[in-house]
């Protein structure tokens, strides 16, 4: 397959960046799209350019480290997949690909493709968490859940922090991460003590970060690799407002 | 392989804006309880603006099932419909004065609407900051929802209209009769045959709260924490239902005035 | 010259003497502790925020210490522990079949081939216990019953349920418990974190482990940090292979530079390879992906019975096919250990007979599981696995049998510890993958989770208090000369990176190295193959210093500088890997010696030769070996067989 890559090249976050183009002429449907940036990038270094920078390290799509915005789409066009699982088999020959980094002001872009999601962990240290320490655990039986809370709680649980949904999001928004812990925690009996602080510490956090509010267009869950589903927003926002009527 | 250097306008924004050169400090554990009101409690967070706006949205979609219901009884003739107009004025006699039950309710829209307001334009500013580089390639809606993409639009697109729909029917000011013209004549007389453009209008304006509302009324609900997978298949047949209805029922006074049906 | 010379024998003096049962009891209340108002004197850096990292550093927090935690991604929690898939084994006996921590303890010296210490593996089984109460009370969302109680399944080809999972996705569950963990000590403000840090050096005043030098990723500054104790848990180095299930970050610089400065590495041979892996599909393959094992229960795996068929697998009759495993291992068949069937489909390979791209790979046929138990049951018990698979090669294995082959998965081997987890070099401890302690010569699935929460969670906090009792020790300023010797050290050697501007890309030197690797010290060793390979390491290792090609600049984000002092350390764990490879003349476990095989062509340890752990200390030439003599006091040794 022969494509054209328009590649968003940055050098620094002080530098302004641009959209570079890039042909390639060699690509194999079998390989996966971050392969494809390899065969980029090998041929780049021997004739003497600047490879592109670009976060990745599992590449079999649990550790949420890959980040790329495909012709418009976080993630690219097969849904429910990471950058990293996506194969060019699902491009044609001759194909424009624009290739950008995840946009918001809450994930600086640090080179090229490379963003700062240090935003999530904050988030998370605000209160994402059961507080737990070692040690203190009771015997792991005595904590029954029933099994479809467990269940619920799962698939919440299954985030892998990547940050799609932020950048889908019309609003840069970063509910769905947060509302995925806050599910996974708040279905369970563990995170019932810590529940109301915690939904409220986090997105309290999540505004400072400078993210923006979510306006429930569900352009988060449909790009989300993982499907976290649009219910935890909700019930996020129950949570929220219970916290806030508490005081 | 070559460089070539695409210029697009709109990249070329000041990026080094984006990023931060003091980090955002790392939170410490979760404080006390704020001891601040409820309403500021509620106003600090996106999430309370939101909510704030569906509370409100919630209030001003109930006036309009109610001026909706008002308006049809143009079809029971000018008798009952200027008869209508009149008890509005009287709600609660004797015990309320003449016309306080009206006053409370235009002071609750009002309030309702600049609340609601408010908080768009609050969300839509935080939005535009936390995206100041734009796409180059403008992202596919994966949601394939028309309305939910309009509503910013479509707000703006629906206070104009409100703000012509007072002058017109409300105050008359750009009504052919006076302001102190019967309401039934008011209505015959704005969209009469001639004045088919102002009925156009209307129609528009109409179907632009419709979409509003077919998103509005579903995403209220999730935004109360009621959203749940199971229920959302109900949940958007209820906000389309009732979007169809208001469309609909709004929609047929002007219409029927125009094609000659009410005189 | 020889290859390399023997030294002292090493010893572990810090297990306890006395009834294994009560040895973890009696070290915990013979180690010194440190009263809880001195201890954020006191601080302790962590490498790696994995599964044994991250929980350490955790724990570390919460008692109160000054931790510093390193990671070279962008965030702890994406750390590789977090792609374990099946499960975390422990001794709970929830379903009352027999389980015990002695059977665990049992297991895993057996499962490991002898070749583990017998005082390390007890505690672990003991540990096991603890840690799925920490996980549960941390929120991670086990699986579970409709009575809501947590569920178990058999793993590994044991005979107890004793494997608790979260779906496929344990590792991530219970690394997220860790990270969540970590993430409230840095908003307590006991720890530290330092993400895009790589540790490029260890810092050692008097003999004693000070503190790393670490390069921030994102500026190329190159950072002093300095500490009264270093944990290293850094995981494997299953990626001198260039082609493993490991993340592409995955290193083995931060314990390679810790053996150079005198840490002995353990069994560097003692690899794993996992047999149900997606085979490679073209020069570009950048990284394997595990299939889970399970597709073996209802898979039945075959080749051509003609070298070179290169017909389509469906127009191939059932008389030209050869299920092999059924044929060499009747009473197994499919479900064989990960060793056995890893060199059964290398070995029909060899033949020519393998299919698909290069002929490296062989099918797994769900066909007959189709017609015998219908489509809809095959696609509930393996529907996400197979899309998984079509993700990858677009093709749908209800149609088109999956294409199997083996792929390096797990290193056994590490850096040589004792029972206090502590290395040569004291105050360096090392812990999870990264130490060589607890797995012997092969590991049991479900057990690499255990063993990185036991260090992290349980071990460690309650061993390194009796070293840090010792402390604080004196300050290191940065212009002390070990500091300043470090630091020149990582300097010089990136200068020397980035100014060779040779003609070959930081990868093509891994990607040979990986070849060579997978074709020598691979699933069979050959003493020939083995000396082959330690030659071209040692031209490759020259090649690389004179003709590798780095593009960009230290003071920025620069990946390929990252990659390529990351495969500077591999060329030089390559050939101790090799070397270890070849003194070890029997075959155990992950090892497998050609020269030493049954009639029948299964592995043959030589216990009285070689029943130690072989820990090498490196002197810049040839290096010095050192045995640990394995006693195995609680279990008799007896030879596997699977026919």
């Amino acid at each position: 397959m022969k494509l054209t890559l328009k590649i968003w090249r940055q050098r620094n976050a002080a530098d302004k960046g641009r959209m570079a183009s890039y042909e390639l002429d060699d690509v194999s449907p079998d390989m996966s799209f971050l392969e494809m940036l390899d065969v980029l990038n090998e041929r780049l270094i021997i004739e003497g350019d600047d490879p592109v920078a670009f976060d990745h390290d599992c590449r079999e799509g649990i550790c949420g480290m890959c980040s790329l915005v495909i012709d418009g789409t976080a993630h690219g066009p097969q849904r429910a997949t990471t950058t990293c699982q996506l194969h060019m088999r699902h491009f044609k020959d001759g194909d424009v690909i624009t290739i950008e980094p995840w946009r918001a002001s809450a994930f600086p872009v640090i080179k090229d493709l490379v963003v700062d999601r240090s935003a999530f962990d904050r988030i998370i240290q605000a209160g994402g968490y059961v507080s737990a320490p070692t040690g203190s655990a009771p015997e792991a039986a005595s904590i029954p859940i029933p099994q479809a809370d467990a269940h619920d709680a799962f698939d919440a649980a299954t985030c892998i922090g990547c940050g799609a949904c932020v950048a889908a999001c019309p609003n840069a928004s970063a509910m769905l991460f947060t509302a995925a812990k806050i599910t996974h925690l708040g279905l369970m009996p563990q995170g019932q003590p810590e529940r109301y602080g915690r939904v409220t510490a986090m997105v309290d956090q999540m505004d400072a970060e400078g993210f923006g509010g979510c306006t429930n267009t569900g352009e988060c869950t449909s790009v989300c690799p993982k499907g976290i589903p649009l219910e935890t927003i909700s019930r996020l926002n129950a949570d929220l407002l219970k916290a806030t009527a508490k005081g | 392989m070559s460089w070539t250097y695409q210029k697009i306008g709109h990249m070329f924004r000041n990026v080094s804006s984006v990023s931060r050169s003091t980090p955002v400090a790392a939170p410490r554990r979760p404080q006390a309880p704020s001891t601040a009101a409820l309403p500021r409690r509620l106003y600090r967070s996106s999430v309370g603006k939101k909510a704030v706006m569906a509370v409100t949205g919630g209030i001003l979609v109930l006036f309009l099932v109610g001026h909706m219901l008002g308006n049809l009884k143009v079809f029971l003739g000018r008798a009952d419909f200027d008869h209508y107009a009149h008890w509005l004025r009287t709600i609660g006699e004797p015990a309320l004065p003449h016309r306080v039950f009206l006053t409370i309710m235009e002071a609750v829209l009002t309030v309702a609407v600049i609340l609601h307001m408010w908080s768009a334009v609050s969300l839509a500013r935080r939005a535009r900051q936390a995206r100041p580089v734009r796409y180059a390639v403008r992202p596919k809606a994966q949601e394939h929802r028309y309305a939910t993409h309009v509503m910013r639009y479509g707000g703006i697109i629906i206070l104009l209209f409100v703000i012509w729909h007072l002058l017109d029917l409300t105050f008359g000011v750009v009504n052919p009769k006076s302001g102190g013209a019967e309401p039934y004549d008011k209505v015959v007389a704005d969209f009469d045959p001639s004045r088919w453009y102002i009925t156009v209008f209307y129609v528009i304006a109409v179907v632009m709260v419709g979409l509003h509302l077919k998103h509005g009324l579903w995403s209220a609900f999730q935004t109360l924490g009621w959203g749940r997978q199971r229920r959302y298949r109900g949940l958007h047949l209820f906000a389309d239902v009732v979007a169809a209805l208001l469309v609909i029922g709004f929609v047929a006074v002007p219409v029927m005035v125009t094609i000659g049906v009410v005189k | 010259m020889s290859l390399f010379s023997e030294g002292e024998p090493i010893r572990d003096t810090r297990a306890p003497d006395g009834s294994i049962k009560g040895r973890w009891d009696q070290r915990r209340f013979g180690g010194k502790l440190v009263n809880p108002a001195n201890r954020r004197k006191l601080s302790v850096i962590v490498v790696g925020t994995g599964l044994a990292g991250g929980a350490a550093a955790a724990t570390l927090g919460e008692l109160g210490y000054h931790v510093k935690s390193f990671c070279y991604q962008d965030s702890p929690r994406r750390a590789h522990s977090i792609a374990a898939q099946g499960g975390i084994n422990a001794a709970k006996n929830y379903r009352n079949d027999g389980d015990s921590i002695q059977r665990l303890f049992y297991d895993t010296v057996k499962g490991g081939d002898y070749r583990s210490r017998e005082s390390n593996v007890y505690r672990l089984a003991q540990v096991s216990v603890e840690i799925i109460d920490q996980c549960v009370a941390q929120g991670v969302p086990f699986a579970r019953e409709y009575g809501g109680l947590l569920d178990t399944r058999s793993f590994g080809g044991v005979q107890v349920s004793r494997t608790f999972y979260a779906r496929g996705q344990t590792g991530q569950q219970l690394l997220l418990g860790a990270y969540q963990a970590l993430e409230r000590q840095v908003a307590a403000g006991t720890v530290e974190m330092f993400t895009r840090h790589e540790m490029l050096e260890l810092i050692i005043v008097d003999g004693v482990a000070r503190g790393i030098i670490a390069r921030d990723m994102v500026t190329g500054e190159i950072e002093t940090h300095t500490a009264d104790a270093v944990v290293l848990a850094s995981g494997g180095y299953g990626n001198v292979f260039f082609l493993s299930t490991n993340a592409k970050g995955c290193n083995v610089t931060a314990t390679w530079r810790a053996h150079r400065k005198g840490a002995l590495f353990a069994n560097p041979c003692y690899t794993q390879i996992h047999p149900t892996c997606i085979p490679q599909s073209g020069e570009h393959q950048s990284k394997l992906t595990l299939m889970s094992e399970s597709l073996r229960n209802d898979g039945r795996v075959w080749v051509p019975v003609e070298k070179g068929d290169t017909r389509k697998p469906a127009d191939i009759p059932e008389d030209e096919r050869d299920y092999y495993l059924e044929r060499i291992y009747p009473s197994f068949g499919n479900l064989v250990p990960r060793d056995i069937a890893s060199r059964a489909a290398k070995n029909v390979c060899d033949e020519g007979r393998g299919v698909g791209p290069g002929g490296l790979g062989v099918y797994l046929d769900f066909q007959d599981a189709i017609a015998r138990l219908g489509r809809d049951a095959v696609a509930g018990k393996y529907g996400n696995l197979f899309e998984m698979y079509e993700r990858i090669t677009g093709d749908d294995p209800f149609e088109v049998p999956m294409r199997i082959y083996p792929a390096v998965h797990y290193t056994m081997g590490g850096l040589w510890v004792d029972y206090d987890l502590q290395s040569t070099i004291p105050g360096l401890f090392v812990i999870g993958e990264a130490n060589f302690s607890d797995h012997g010569a092969n590991r049991l699935g479900a057990s690499a989770l255990m063993q990185g929460l036991a260090d992290g969670y349980f071990v460690l906090p309650n061993t390194i208090s009796d070293y840090l009792a010792k402390g604080p020790y004196e300050k290191i300023d940065d212009d002390h000369e070990a500091v300043v010797e470090a630091r020149a050290s990582v300097t010089d050697r990136i200068e020397k990176l980035l100014s060779i501007d040779g003609d070959r890309t930081p990868d093509s030197f891994h990607r040979e190295l990986g070849a060579v690797m997978w074709e020598y010290c691979g699933m069979e060793r050959t003493e020939e193959g083995l000396r082959k390979a330690i030659d071209r390491i040692r031209e490759l290792r020259a090649e690389f210093w004179s003709s590798v090609k780095v593009p960009g600049e230290n003071e920025e984000l620069n990946q390929n500088l990252e990659k390529a002092g990351r495969i500077a350390d591999f060329l030089e764990l390559a050939e101790l890997m090799c070397i270890d490879a070849l003194h070890r003349e029997e075959s155990c476990g992950g090892h497998f010696r050609a020269e030493s095989q049954t009639p029948d062509g299964e592995a043959l340890r030589d216990d009285e030769n070689f029943a130690y752990a072989a820990a090498w200390e490196y002197t810049g030439e040839a290096p010095v070996l050192h045995k640990e003599n394995l006693e195995y006091e609680y279990v008799k040794m007896t030879q596997r067989s699977y026919k």
